[in-house]
């Protein structure tokens, strides 16, 4: 057994989760490079977990974007509701009044352009 | 960071009391970040997963039934944003990853617990592991920092447990490359 086909294997062992096939294992237990990579394999995993206590502090603005994006948005209450309908209602009312005022103007000057015309 | 305070934090804030919830964020959110920015590798994308995080824990605190520790729920939930996250930016830009680890400039002759014990391995090791691409620094991340179980880890990165058992063994055997280089071991092979 060559220690290259093993290798991605010992990678796997050094936790001790999983185990190695019967002839791997053999094979590790008669070759120093596997054994020193497995020892390698073994320090690297506790420098990576000596890295939880590690902290990577953020900006003071991070809690207060947070807890911005958290902000429930505002209460819609009935009385705004009833005050949108309102101001809608009366926008309509006002572009009606506006659309008949128009009217009266336009008939008006065509009434008395035919008074012209006809005098 | 788990304390009975923190429980009574939690069920507060599970009841709706908002300033529980925001003392709950104070006390976990550098946490929170530090998880993010190992996983992302940059600043930027750290502080969007971490807002993404809360506004998924506020929303799903009430099934938080503490069967697990709120930490472990938390980072749970922090990976998978991460990890949805880079699906959107994977989908949106066409910026390549980094595939090819940074060189990390390790003297072989120091024994590389000793330089843990010094702190000098620290920042290497954290450079390095930054170095990975993506995918495999999410489960080395996940698995050997913050010790998550495979079927976690499997299932916040949505893909297979053999996947995520395979991408786990590539990062190791890449970073033990980058910091134990060829010439500290035995040369020696068996018969």
């Amino acid at each position: 057994m060559q220690c290259e086909t093993i290798s991605l294997e010992l990678a796997g062992v050094a936790d001790g989760l999983e185990t190695l096939a019967p002839a791997a294992e053999q094979h590790v237990q008669r070759c120093l490079r596997c054994q020193a990579e497995l020892a390698q394999y073994r320090k690297l995993l506790r420098a990576l977990v000596s890295l939880r206590d590690q902290q990577i502090i953020p900006d003071d603005y991070l809690l207060g974007e947070i807890l911005e994006a958290l902000r429930p948005p505002a209460p819609v209450h009935r009385l705004h509701r009833r005050h949108r309908r309102v101001a809608y209602l009366g926008g309509i009312a006002a572009a009606t009044a506006a659309g008949a005022a128009g009217a009266i103007v336009i008939a008006t000057r065509l009434v008395h352009q035919r008074e012209q015309l006809a005098g | 960071m788990e304390s009975a305070e923190v429980d009574e934090f939690i069920e507060s804030a599970k009841a709706g009391d908002h300033t529980a919830f925001a003392e709950l964020v104070r006390r976990t959110y550098a946490d929170t970040y530090t998880l993010a920015f190992r996983l992302l590798g940059n600043e930027e994308d750290a502080r969007d997963v971490v807002q993404e995080t809360y506004i998924r824990v506020h929303k799903g605190l009430k099934k938080f039934r503490g069967d697990s520790r709120f930490s472990t729920w938390l980072h749970r939930i922090t990976a998978n944003c991460a990890n949805t996250y880079l699906g959107k930016r994977g989908r949106h830009t066409h910026e390549p990853l980094p595939d090819d680890p940074v060189i990390v400039d390790l003297r072989s002759s120091v024994d590389p617990q000793a330089r843990v014990d010094r702190g000098d391995l620290r920042s290497e090791l954290t450079e390095a592991v930054r170095a990975l691409p993506p995918k495999l620094r999410a489960v080395l991340v996940l698995r050997d920092v913050y010790e998550l179980s495979h079927g976690d880890i499997a299932e916040q990165l949505e893909i297979s447990e053999s996947a995520a058992k395979v991408r786990l063994h590539r990062a190791r055997k890449r970073l033990r490359e980058q910091l134990f280089p060829r010439g500290d071991e035995g040369e020696q092979r068996a018969v």
